[in-house]
């Protein structure tokens, strides 16, 4: 099977779903001529022109907005935020529109809309430009947000995003955009709500989302090596839907779990996770739940700094190590 | 009353009128036409009035915005689209809903919470839709449906349709970032919609010299070399033929327009506005240019309407909306299970955890 990078395959993902529909269309910053700030929509405004992959303007809720409006409409927006930190000029669009005018309409109108982008710290831009969302987004009854961690994750997450009917936060990052998997040429889609055991294992569950699962995949090698310890390690994909069965089922079967995330700790996305493991799995704990997140700071721009406030493998092997 | 003057104050004499009249959208009205136009700015005054009535008696909850006074805002602008035009709106949506044809009973059952409602009792006096009607809401954050109105516009010119938006906002918008992001991309983009502000003078109890810079509002277009005009909000005829010239541009050139209409609320913003930012005297003032009673005198004047036609249709007007109060009296409270209903469109994935909700109810 081929490796693409994870940028390719949000670009063929995006591909793909205009050529299959054509009332899916592109619009965000430099998603056109400029063939997208990271790179991710190129090619996009010479195969599908202008009327399909628009430039717009720096004014993330007007066009936020307008997505909405066109959505209601029938149209199949993707709106691209050139990092998910700007999505927080556009958040009442999200929230109070997208999310919301299904339920307050009495299910006559649905919204058919993906806001995609990446969120991610750890590339020296500084607290405005390093958020990630995907916790604030979650609470919304309305959003579906999902974390892809991997090249093919990403593009069948995304083409399942793109035919939902209904408002989908995919949030993307930008160090992943560099790195290849193996992605097959044949379609295929991903469901939401299905967590995916990236490495079986018996000993203990590392639950992580986004980047965070390779920082957990990482120490799941170095226990395996080191202790000769069997961790599972469990990504999300999905945070809402979340697949909570899958990570009771994991957890009644280690009797541990180390929660992994780049999202800030404080009612972040492994709190709640935390919560289902004690509602649903309690009886079957062996040690406490342990989470380790970003740091509970604002995000630095020091290189240094940043490293020390994003989750490593040693960080998260320590934190196994503690509870076994 | 130093804080509302401005131009409206009269094209009620009946020269203006008339001279307005003249419009040909107007004068090809039918005498049957001009006196449903006539009975629907009735309807919803009267509808107004049996909602304030059942707010005051704890019927209806929240916030209920009523359009009392405003009238020929809505009537007059809607009353010139046709199949494929759009129409998207704020809170004090009650107007604009009576006047694409919703019921008096789906909207009032929706303001007593009932299942019977336009939105099964889930959206409440801000939140009215009804997309068949080409109605689109209905919006509670002030300025937060005007990206919407411009997505319609946008959504009608890639699918190569003929039609526009008008989107309705308050005087209290126009100093909303939403706003101005809009009125870029509708420029920018030449999409099909038409802003019309209904200046009623207050954002909520803040005037207008109080809380905007640079008067008329509707010259902030100008910014974004859009069309723009000022209009007498409380004439009928005007408000059409504004609108009228307004929808052709849009629908022949895709160029969207900022309409100001001036109008004025006669009730408080709200019903729990003790209204002390503004004098009893400038409200009768201004009830003297009552768009009702300016339309009628006009009708009266062309020999279209009596006396007795006037009556009768208010009586009508009357009758439907006590019925309206009656039915939302008598229509059932939603049941638990739509708690969990209309959340999203595809949810397979999420019904357990929305069955998991309801058992523990």
């Amino acid at each position: 099977m081929a490796k693409i990078t994870y940028r390719k395959a949000v670009n063929q993902a995006i591909a793909e779903e205009m050529q299959r529909d054509d009332n899916v269309f592109l619009m965000g910053e430099e998603v056109a001529e400029y063939n997208g700030a990271y790179k991710v929509t190129e090619g996009l405004l010479d195969r599908f022109g202008a009327k399909r992959v628009i430039d717009t303007p720096i004014s993330e809720c007007g066009f936020a907005g307008l997505g909405v409006g066109a959505a209601m409409y029938g149209l199949r927006p993707i709106v691209e935020f050139m990092t998910w930190s700007f999505s927080l000029v556009a958040i009442d669009q999200i929230i109070n529109n997208a999310a919301n005018i299904r339920y307050m309409s009495g299910g006559l109108i649905h919204i058919p809309i993906v806001f995609r982008g990446p969120a991610n710290g750890g590339v020296n831009v500084g607290a405005t430009h390093s958020h990630t969302p995907e916790n604030y987004y979650a609470n919304v009854p309305g959003l579906k947000v999902v974390c892809p961690a991997t090249a093919y994750d990403a593009k069948g997450m995304l083409k399942t995003a793109i035919r939902d009917n209904d408002p989908v936060c995919v949030m993307e990052n930008t160090i992943l955009y560099n790195e290849e998997w193996e992605v097959p040429e044949d379609e295929y889609l991903i469901p939401f709500g299905q967590a995916d055991i990236k490495r079986k294992g018996t000993d203990i569950s590392l639950i992580a989302h986004g980047r965070a699962v390779l920082a957990a995949l990482e120490a799941a090698r170095m226990l395996k090596d080191e202790e000769g310890i069997e961790a599972e390690v469990v990504d999300l994909r999905s945070i809402r839907p979340l697949d909570i069965d899958t990570i009771v089922e994991s957890v009644r079967k280690t009797g541990r779990a180390v929660l992994v995330e780049e999202n800030k700790p404080f009612c972040g996305v492994d709190a709640q996770v935390s919560h289902v493991i004690q509602d649903r799995a309690f009886d079957y704990l062996d040690a406490p739940v342990k989470r380790v997140s970003a740091l509970d700071v604002p995000q630095p721009y020091n290189d240094t700094l940043e490293k020390m406030v994003l989750p490593d493998a040693q960080r998260v092997y320590k934190t196994c190590l503690a509870i076994l | 009353m130093s804080s509302t003057a401005t131009a409206n104050e009269s094209t009620a004499s009946a020269d203006g009128v008339g001279a307005v009249a003249l419009a040909p959208v107007n004068a090809r009205l039918s005498a049957e036409e001009k006196i449903e136009l006539f009975r629907q700015m009735v309807r919803i005054r009267r509808f107004e009035e049996f909602s304030i009535r059942a707010y005051q008696q704890r019927k209806i909850g929240g916030f209920c915005h009523t359009y009392i006074g405003q009238e020929a805002v809505a009537v007059g602008s809607i009353s010139v689209l046709g199949a494929d035009d759009h129409i998207i709106t704020a809170y004090r949506d009650h107007g604009h809903a009576l006047a694409v044809g919703m019921t008096m009973n789906e909207c009032m059952a929706e303001l007593y919470g009932k299942y019977t409602g336009c939105s099964k009792g889930k959206g409440g006096s801000m939140h009215f839709f009804a997309p068949k009607r080409n109605f689109w809401g209905g919006h509670g954050i002030v300025g937060g449906q005007t990206p919407l109105g411009a997505g319609l516009a946008f959504a009608l010119k890639y699918l190569g349709k003929s039609g526009c938006c008008l989107c309705y906002l308050g005087d209290g918008a126009v100093n909303q970032g939403a706003f101005h992001e809009s009125l870029n991309l509708a420029a920018l983009w030449k999409l099909p919609v038409i802003y019309i502000i209904e200046n009623n003078y207050y954002s909520m109890g803040t005037s207008q010299t109080r809380s905007s810079a640079g008067s008329p509002l509707a010259k902030r277009a100008e910014a974004y070399d859009m069309e723009w005009d000022v209009i007498n909000g409380n004439d009928l005829y005007e408000v059409r033929e504004k609108t009228e010239q307004a929808v052709r541009r849009a629908h022949e050139d895709h160029a969207p327009a900022i309409l100001e209409m001036q109008t004025y609320r006669f009730r408080g913003h709200s019903m729990s506005d003790p209204e002390k930012y503004r004098t009893k005297d400038e409200v009768e003032e201004r009830k003297q240019n009552d768009p009702i009673i300016l339309f009628r005198r006009t009708l009266e004047e062309e020999g279209v309407l009596d006396e007795e036609a006037a009556e009768t249709i208010d009586q009508e007007a009357r009758a439907e909306a006590k019925a309206s109060a009656d039915f939302a009296d008598q229509s059932p409270e939603p049941p638990a299970e739509e708690l969990f209903t209309d959340i999203y469109k595809d949810d397979a994935q999420l019904r357990a955890s929305l069955e998991a909700q309801k058992q523990k109810l």
